[in-house]
């Protein structure tokens, strides 16, 4: 069978379960499929054939027994930020170059769970610190709809393997739009869940208050799927919130759009920097729920000014208090022939750390120093209740909040954009993770480059079931 | 904001970038330094806004959700791992990290 790639989760499921095919024979095909396609994507930082033969195997022999749950011998890849044992995880960065983790994350345990074959690791912005992929020490991704362009970020490795069949539904964190953004410059849907429904055990920290994990695939159908395997509690994340899971398949025709109440927030669409062509997408996109039944509304969310410099001191804040604990003493990258101790600390740092994140370092420790922590810090954690407080408000009368998720499509390889510039591009998604909220990024349509354009569901806490219903039936 | 505005009220040069990077251990030269000044003054620039929302009176959001740490029974649920996750340490010996001498 040459398609197999072309097959959604539900149809890979039901093939397996009929003998159509074999979970071997799917896992070859995608591994033939990476090693002749990825040179020119690069998604995949690890690929793990072996060990996905393996998986393989005892997936059709569970099959084959009976055994066997619904995804079991579905391959998946994970973003390399999630933990792998005895696979490398470097989320990017040469100072994890070397770093084999002794344990799974959570998400990968439940995967394997699952029965999930995995075939291995995709590639990131270093420590998930950009929104385009080229801040990784192995290289650029490439986005597959225009290999000049950027496959967005930072879960890009993620993104672009989904786009190019390389993976039929892979893993993502979102902690300012790291999965949504990539998602809208893909084609994709990606889900970034509600803050503590996605256990962040395993997944290596750049924001812990705003760090989540969700699916990313070709439809809200097979997210849903993934979704299934990686909510849940988890008493290994203090978090992680104790909640009964949805059944994201069986809910996905549990919304109706008929009479739904969609915000449209006036500033989002004022914004400066709003590409004409996105803008148009969108709101045609937004037409054709008006016509499936829905009812636009116009809201107010005043706080928009205030999104981006609010993440940019509280985000680089908590990851220069997470990136502490790499050290060059416990595991990572040690500088070669250190003087002393504190030789060996900066170097090993320096040495191990890309650009972006020792900005965002020094960013983070300014706005946590003597002095400026009230100032910096202190006030943009009164502002993000200030940003949550507009969103509730806004909830009291709608059901969802649309929005762009990009204010452009995906920007070419080495655009070069200055941090600010680069900043204010994740001006629609960061306020989701500010707020905590759950948020879906829909593929609406192409601009005139033929580039994929994105719309952005925003939903209540909690409402995933909901995310995944509108967007299934739109698409 | 204008760049103006950025230079008028960030007040990082290449001597506060040095003294901020010792403190979050990393070993910059001076050029570097330097160049992360110039960006670290734009990107401050940009925070200046936030002092114009008033906020008197709310509650710093720490998380998404003002919930209590979780408590757990006081009792062993780990066992020791020690072996394992010292393999991917860069130095150790007998069950030790090693680094340079601190005490002479």
């Amino acid at each position: 069978m040459t398609d197999l790639h072309r097959l959604s989760i539900r149809e890979l499921s039901q093939g397996l379960a009929d003998a159509q095919f074999s979970s071997r024979e799917i896992t070859q095909h995608y591994l033939k499929r990476i090693e002749k396609i990825d040179a020119q994507v690069k998604s995949y930082v690890t690929v793990t054939a072996e060990q996905a033969l393996a998986q393989a195997d005892a997936a059709d022999a569970s099959i084959k027994a009976g055994t066997a749950s619904v995804l079991t011998g579905i391959p998946v890849a994970h973003k390399d930020i999630f933990c792998t044992q005895g696979i490398k995880t470097t989320a990017g960065s040469k100072m994890l170059d070397n770093f084999i983790s002794p344990y799974d994350a959570t998400v990968v345990a439940q995967g394997k769970a699952a029965g999930l074959v995995t075939l291995g690791k995709l590639n990131m912005d270093e420590f998930a610190m950009g929104s385009t992929s080229e801040n990784s020490y192995y290289g650029a991704t490439a986005n597959p709809w225009n290999l000049n362009h950027v496959p967005g970020g930072s879960s890009g490795g993620s993104a672009a393997a989904v786009a190019a069949d390389l993976a039929p539904f892979a893993t993502g964190t979102d902690t300012g739009g790291s999965i949504r953004q990539p998602a809208s410059f893909c084609g994709l849907t990606g889900l970034k869940p509600t803050y503590g429904r996605v256990s962040r055990f395993g997944m290596i920290a750049y924001a812990s208050s705003l760090d989540q994990g969700g699916p990313m695939a070709r439809s809200a159908e097979d997210c849903a799927y993934l979704m299934n395997v990686m909510a849940g509690h988890d008493a290994k994340d203090s978090t992680s919130v104790e909640k009964e899971v949805d059944d994201y398949v069986a809910n996905l025709n549990g919304t109706s759009v008929k009479g739904l109440r969609i915000g449209i927030p006036k500033q989002y669409f004022n914004v400066q920097g709003l590409d004409a062509e996105v803008k148009a997408r969108v709101e045609e996109s937004l037409k054709k729920l008006e016509d499936m039944g829905a009812i636009l509304v116009e809201i107010d969310l005043t706080m928009t000014e205030s999104y981006v410099p609010t993440y940019y001191l509280i985000a680089p804040a908590e990851a220069s208090s997470n990136l502490q604990r790499f050290d060059g003493v416990r595991y990572g990258y040690r500088c070669e022939n250190p003087a002393d101790l504190m030789d060996l600390y900066k170097r090993s740092r320096s040495e191990g750390f890309g650009k972006e994140v020792q900005q965002r370092i020094l960013i983070g420790t300014y706005a946590l120093s003597a002095g400026y922590y009230d100032a910096y810090y202190v006030k943009a954690q009164k502002v993000r209740r200030l940003i949550q407080q507009d969103f509730l408000k806004a909830f009291e009368s709608v059901d969802v909040i649309a929005a762009p998720s990009a204010p452009t499509t995906a920007y070419k390889i080495g655009a070069n954009l200055s941090p600010v510039e680069m900043y204010l591009g994740d001006i629609y998604t960061i306020a989701v993770n500010l707020a905590g909220l759950p948020a879906i990024n829909a593929p609406v349509g192409f601009d005139s480059n033929n580039l994929p354009v994105g719309l952005q569901l925003i939903g209540n806490y909690w409402s995933e079931s909901q995310l995944l219903s509108v967007v299934h039936q739109y698409q | 904001m204008s760049t103006s505005d950025a230079q008028h009220s960030a007040d990082l040069n290449a001597q506060t970038v040095s003294a901020i990077a010792h403190l979050a251990r990393l070993s910059l030269n001076d050029t570097q330094s330097a160049e992360y000044a110039q960006s670290l003054n734009k990107i401050l620039g940009m925070m200046e806004s936030l002092k114009e929302i008033n906020t008197d009176g709310v509650e710093p959001l720490k998380s998404p959700f003002d919930n209590p740490q979780p408590l757990r029974e006081d009792v062993v649920c780990e066992s020791n791992h020690r072996e394992q996750y010292q393999a991917v340490a860069p130095a150790v010996e007998a069950g030790l990290y090693l680094v340079p001498r601190v005490i002479e």
